[in-house]
């Protein structure tokens, strides 16, 4: 950012909470299906048709605004926004407004700065306030690019889908640090199941508010609000023109408008959407049609019982349970599925530091390249981890155990099963090594010649003709030590 | 064949084989189309579908009558209730095409207990009105005096009962206008507890204040009506999780040391000498009959006008939003941009009532003057509450006329909506507290126009309401 400025920036996360049926009736929420299959006369807004809530929809916003560490209101009250849209399809959309589901919460999300080439600088952790978290229901979609160029379709599929509308504090000071927020908040929502974070179909978006200030200055300056923003890159990008946009309109003696502004991602900058004249008059009122949402204190606590270890909680276990560094831990807790599988990895082989090297170079690697998620993998975690003892108790060697490893990733056999089949397993008797050893030195008289003149590099060499005879079954150690004696002994 | 005739009456009939559903179908729908001309009671008519489903019940009525309450009786319904593949217009332009995919509630349990669907009933448009003018499709006439309104705005309704089509039918009421016709045309008329009757396929007005309601020849076919369509319906979130008793056992006559309430603000300014007459007459005669007539005060009775015009337009601004011309009704052809399309489809399909109630609504909830109405209404709508309950302290059921006058003749208020909305000044304030109130006929004028009392319960008693109803007839 231009010194001698500062950014202001507050955050409106939309996140479609992931049950099987929308918010007021019993359509199903499944994405991409056939234009307008998913409705009825509730979420078509038919005449005559009344919104009852879906009891998932409250136990989904309560985890969800526990793990953000928000307060949970006793009593909250739905509300009509009112304005009209072709893809809304009561005039008004059913939401929150002056008694939200929860309020006062706050996050410790890890942030950093990024370098030129989007690198992370150094890693802490920074308090972001959330306002509120209210339940609504989303809107449906208008579709513009298809059949008569004439004509605008709409598909009131989404209609009605729940949505959790989280309203951070104006606590980012950077376009880096709302994207680590985003990203923190969608790893805890992926986390406890509530939300599936996918960004692309919409399950979570974004509006940024964003306005700059003179360093040092106490009042905010006016703000723009930047809609939609359907990806964290997006997010990031959009957030930094608007800065440059706002300070250099008022270097040049400017004044920031306060109005709504789309990103347009093609041209890389943002343009006005309406100003603040054209604002809507949303008309807030108390919805008629429901009658209060009533939350008992117990069954708060009982929906906090159950929420699981959350990422930033894991993580710092991790840390100090397991002795993993920063980043490694901040790898493993990424995804539940992932942490749970490590921890079983942990479990099964009793060596916290090897199931991560494990895990997050050899395991990821193959997941990768397969396109395969930690939840499809063919490795159970329990193999992995008896993989890693057959390493420790030295029926294998590390090098056989990564191919045992590959036969694993294609056949899901447990490692002991396909050692017992390829017989592999470690020659630890030392007789025999000694006997591979006497054979190898003897086939190799110059190279014998050459490591008693000095050159005892060749040791390597030795090594790798003894592996080689044994099939890669001797004990890489022993060999070693064998070895040596004897071509230092009887260099004397 | 005539069938002025009550349920216990048709179903008499049906027992004793004099005879069939067919046959009171078929009369119903030949009296009903004479009158069309002359009263314009109805939107539409289910000539066919009607007697289709009476033959189905022809050769097993008389068993039927043993289990269904409303077994082979025609009835009527305000075409602001959904009905599955029939024209649901609401009165209104803007709805002349619409065919509702699903049942209302309150229709699908009437039909459960044996009724007859004969027609769809016309109606101030989407209710607002209290004298059944403001349809698109034509004013409705009192059948007592065709000069005359029949009270609305489910002025359809109660002429089908008061005209002897049908014995039963159902209206809505919001502010008045199940009892206020009813009390035109000379018949009970019920706005049950709010939460009552499921709302689920009412076609909403003004939500917080909208519930369907019987109108019958008498009380206890009002109360067998209600019956029928009480009770807890998951579709909707207001319906009262509270059990409904079998209203036609609680029908005694009995008033002896029943609590009668009078407010000395309902019988003050503004009322009618004859009807002031009439009703004191009506609550003499419960006093001679065993009841104790005890003085109440509702002191904020004289806010309730204000107070209910702000809440129901501004919930029928919002209700009415989604009538935009893009999904279903009426659509303007000429339209060149969306918001051209908003404009000229609702200018074109709404009347000017409820034009002029959208813009009042819209005005109320607007920023900067929410606080001074809505917000300032719904506070003395709280103290009306107040003032019920401690009126319930010390009275069972309160008796007030139900209009200021009797009816009026068709166009004399038509251009002074502040007039026409005065009149609701007795019924609107139940609907606020959301108690129950029938209207009984208490005799006529002079000129020979019906006078209705309204009778006020405390939530969910209809049970007594109606018997204390019943000794008045």
């Amino acid at each position: 950012m231009k010194e001698g400025w500062e950014a202001v920036i507050g955050l409106e996360v939309h996140a479609q909470l992931r049950t099987e049926s929308k918010i007021f009736c019993g359509c199903s929420t499944a994405f991409g299906d056939e234009p307008n299959a998913n409705t009825c006369p509730v979420c078509l807004g038919l005449p005559g048709a009344l919104p009852v809530l879906n009891r998932r929809v409250v136990e989904y916003a309560a985890q969800a605004a526990l793990a953000l560490g928000l307060r949970i209101n006793t009593e909250s009250i739905f509300s009509r926004k009112n304005y009209f849209y072709p893809d809304l399809p009561k005039g008004y959309q059913i939401s929150q407004y002056d008694r939200p589901f929860s309020e006062h919460g706050a996050v410790e999300a890890p942030t950093t700065e990024r370098d030129e080439a989007g690198h992370p600088q150094e890693w802490r952790l920074k308090h972001f306030g959330i306002t509120r978290a209210h339940i609504e229901e989303d809107a449906g979609k208008s579709v513009h690019d298809i059949g008569d160029p004439g004509k605008s379709y709409v598909n009131l599929n989404r209609s009605g889908t729940p949505l959790l509308e989280i309203v951070s504090e104006p606590d980012f000071r950077s376009s880096w640090e709302a994207y680590d927020y985003v990203g923190f908040l969608r790893r805890t929502l992926q986390y406890i199941g509530v939300c599936d974070g996918n960004m692309e179909e919409g399950s979570l978006r974004c509006d940024a508010n964003v306005s700059v200030r003179r360093t040092g200055a106490e009042k905010f300056g006016t703000k723009a609000e930047i809609k939609n923003l359907n990806s964290l890159r997006f997010l990031q990008r959009a957030i930094d023109y608007e800065i440059d946009r706002q300070i250099a309109l008022i270097e040049a003696g400017g004044e920031v408008v306060q109005e709504t502004r789309l990103w347009n991602e093609r041209e890389a900058k943002t343009y006005s959407m309406r100003s603040k004249e054209d604002a809507h008059d949303y008309r807030y009122f108390p919805e008629p049609d429901l009658p209060p949402l009533e939350v008992a204190a117990e069954w708060v606590e009982t929906v906090r019982a159950g929420l699981p270890e959350l990422p930033e909680a894991r993580r710092r276990r991790f840390i100090g349970e397991y002795g993993l560094s920063v980043d490694d831990a901040f790898t493993l807790t990424g995804q539940r599925e992932l942490a749970d599988y490590y921890e079983a990895v942990v479990k099964a082989s009793g060596n916290s530091r090897a199931a991560a090297n494990w895990v997050l170079s050899e395991l990821l690697r193959e997941l990768k390249s397969g396109g395969i998620d930690i939840t499809g993998s063919k490795v159970r975690a329990e193999h992995l981890g008896a993989l890693i003892k057959l390493i420790e108790d030295s029926t294998i060697s590390g090098k056989i155990a990564k191919d045992v490893f590959a036969d694993m990733v294609a056949t899901g056999k447990a490692p002991e099963e396909i050692v017992r089949e390829k017989g592999l397993v470690q020659i630890t008797d030392l007789g025999a090594i000694e006997k591979i050893v006497a054979e190898v030195i003897a086939a190799n008289p110059k190279q014998l010649e050459a490591y008693r003149a000095g050159k005892t590099a060749l040791l390597g060499f030795f090594v790798g003709q003894v592996m080689k005879a044994s099939g890669g079954k001797a004990n890489p150690q022993a060999v070693n030590e064998i070895l040596k004696a004897h071509l230092e002994a009887e260099g004397r | 064949m005539t069938i002025s005739l009550t349920v216990d009456e048709i179903h008499r009939l049906y027992e004793k084989g004099d005879a069939t559903p067919s046959e009171i179908v078929r009369a119903a729908l030949d009296r009903i189309e004479e009158s069309q001309s002359s009263l314009n009671a109805y939107l539409t008519v289910s000539r066919e579908s009607a007697l289709k489903r009476a033959e189905t019940l022809d050769s097993g009525i008389r068993d039927a009558v043993r289990v269904l309450p409303l077994a082979g009786i025609p009835v009527a319904i305000k075409d602001n209730m959904c009905t599955e593949g029939v024209r649901t217009t609401c009165g209104s332009r803007i709805l002349g095409n619409y065919i509702p995919p699903y049942t209302a509630t309150a229709v699908k349990q009437l039909e459960a207990a044996g009724a007859i669907i004969v027609g769809k009933t016309n109606l101030d448009e989407f209710a607002m009105g209290s004298s059944t003018e403001n349809s698109a499709y034509g004013p409705v006439r009192n059948p007592v005096n065709t000069d005359y309104v029949p009270g609305g705005s489910s002025g359809g309704s109660a002429v089908a009962v008061a005209a002897g089509h049908v014995p039963i039918s159902l209206g809505s009421d919001t502010g008045g206008s199940i009892r206020q016709p009813a009390s035109y045309c000379g018949i009970v008329g019920l706005k049950p507890t709010y939460g009552r009757v499921s709302r689920y396929g009412l076609v909403a007005f003004a939500s917080s204040l909208d519930q369907i309601g019987p109108f019958a020849r008498n009380v206890r076919d009002a109360a067998r009506a209600l019956s029928a369509i009480s009770g807890r319906d998951v579709h909707d979130s207001t319906s009262a999780p509270v059990s409904a008793p079998d209203y036609l056992a609680a029908l005694t006559g009995d008033v002896k040391g029943l609590r009668v309430g009078v407010p000395a603000e309902c019988f003050g300014e503004g009322l009618d000498a004859e009807v002031k007459e009439r009703v004191e007459a009506g609550i003499a005669r419960l006093r001679e009959r065993g009841a104790e007539v005890v003085d109440v005060s509702l002191p904020h009775s004289r806010y309730v006008v204000s107070v209910y015009y702000i809440i129901a337009t501004a919930e029928a601004s919002s209700n009415l939003a989604r009538f935009d011309g893009v999904r279903y009704g009426y659509r303007t052809q000429q339209a060149r941009t969306l918001s051209d399309m908003y404009r000229r489809t609702r200018d074109e399909g709404f009347g000017a009532e409820v034009k002029r109630r959208i813009m009042l609504g819209t005005f109320v909830l607007s920023s900067g003057y929410y606080d001074a109405y809505y917000e300032k209404a719904q506070r003395v709508r709280a103290m009306l509450v107040r003032d019920f309950d401690s009126a319930f302290e010390k009275c069972d059921v309160i008796a007030t006329p139900t209009a200021p006058t009797p009816a009026f003749k068709l166009g004399e208020k038509s251009d002074d909506p502040l007039a026409m909305y005065l009149n609701d000044i007795y019924t609107v304030t139940i609907n606020l507290a959301g108690l129950p109130g029938v209207s009984v006929p208490c005799g006529e004028t002079r000129a020979g126009l019906p006078v209705g009392l309204q009778l006020i319960g405390s939530h969910f008693d209809e049970a007594r309401l109606l018997n204390a109803a019943c000794a008045l007839e």
